[in-house]
């Protein structure tokens, strides 16, 4: 018996996000406990890379906020995190988009991904 | 070790530890021994590698052969010889434990590294070699010898250590696992005594 995978497995809430990659635009809602008080703050921006697995898999988020570069990594097992909505898939051709860090404005747009139907 | 999410959103690093129902192998009373105490037994031992006079000694306890034997001084619960002890009778969820057990072995090492010095001087200007040396270890003709117990390099690890304070994160006593909050001595798969 593997006991840290059966730990992980028992102690991991599961959460049904929809699958998305990097390039793709995410909206993410998660809680913010501030004193006794709850609130849900939206964050939203493309995904720039997934890493880790298993427990401690998670994604970076970028987004331009006021012309400066804003990135948040969250978990994917994070409780706080109430909602994952996929805005527009992007096409991109690497799985870690660093290079949209040196990009700004027009540049910085990723392609969509179309879908051709059958 | 791993984390896990508390309810909070909070990402709590843990380590997860198999604690296999203790055997009391024997009672130590103050009539015949002098002092109170339990001696307990964890862990399959081959019978090919126990001598016989631990063998006579399982058997009295009526349970297999063990590996590791561990006495407990004033225990708080009453056992007799042969009972077993799981993880839930004597651990709850919140509960402050200590965890007792021999530090992954290092060799020899600087004084950098054991005793958390800061080596000497720049790494530029004209400096050399003397980033993580130790510095004067004591004065000239007086007192002219080095105090016993200066801090210098040696082996480093491979002792016996006890981390309190360490909080009860989960229990499983079913699988006889244990999640505690936080690292505890010693290498992967290794024998500790856990205290309340």
């Amino acid at each position: 018996m593997d006991a840290i995978k059966f730990v992980q497995e028992q102690s991991s809430v599961a959460n049904e996000h929809p699958v998305f990659r990097p390039g793709d635009n995410i909206s993410v809602s998660y809680k913010i406990v501030e004193g006794d008080k709850e609130r849900i703050q939206i964050f939203k921006g493309d995904v720039i890379k997934i890493s880790g697995g298993e427990g401690n898999k998670t994604f970076t988020v970028r987004k331009m906020s006021s012309g400066v570069g804003v990135e948040r990594i969250f978990p994917f097992g994070n409780p706080n995190i109430v909602e994952i909505l996929v805005n527009k898939r992007g096409k991109v051709r690497r799985s870690k988009l660093y290079y949209l860090r040196e990009l700004v404005g027009k540049k910085a747009r990723i392609k969509e991904r179309k879908f051709i139907k059958s | 070790m791993t984390s896990i999410f508390s309810t909070d959103g909070k990402n709590v690093a843990c380590t997860v530890i198999e604690v296999e129902p203790n055997i009391v192998t024997q009672v130590k009373s103050e009539d015949t021994d002098g002092y109170n105490a339990l001696q307990i037994g964890a862990g399959e031992a081959k019978e090919k590698n126990t001598t016989n006079q631990l063998l006579g000694h399982f058997a009295k306890a009526n349970t297999s052969p063990k590996r590791k034997l561990v006495e407990l001084r004033n225990a708080s619960f009453e056992k007799a010889l042969g009972d077993s002890i799981s993880v839930d009778e004597v651990f709850s969820v919140g509960d402050k434990v200590s965890a007792i057990g021999i530090t992954k072995g290092k060799g020899f090492q600087g004084v950098v590294k054991r005793h958390n010095f800061r080596g000497v001087g720049d790494a530029t200007h004209g400096q050399h070699n003397r980033m993580r040396a130790p510095g004067s270890i004591g004065a000239a003709s007086y007192p002219a010898k080095v105090f016993k117990g200066m801090k210098m390099g040696g082996r480093t690890g491979g002792k016996r250590v006890k981390i309190a304070n360490l909080e009860v994160v989960k229990l499983f006593p079913e699988q006889n696992l244990l999640v505690i909050k936080g690292a505890v001595p010693g290498h992967k798969g290794c024998y500790l005594v856990i205290e309340k």
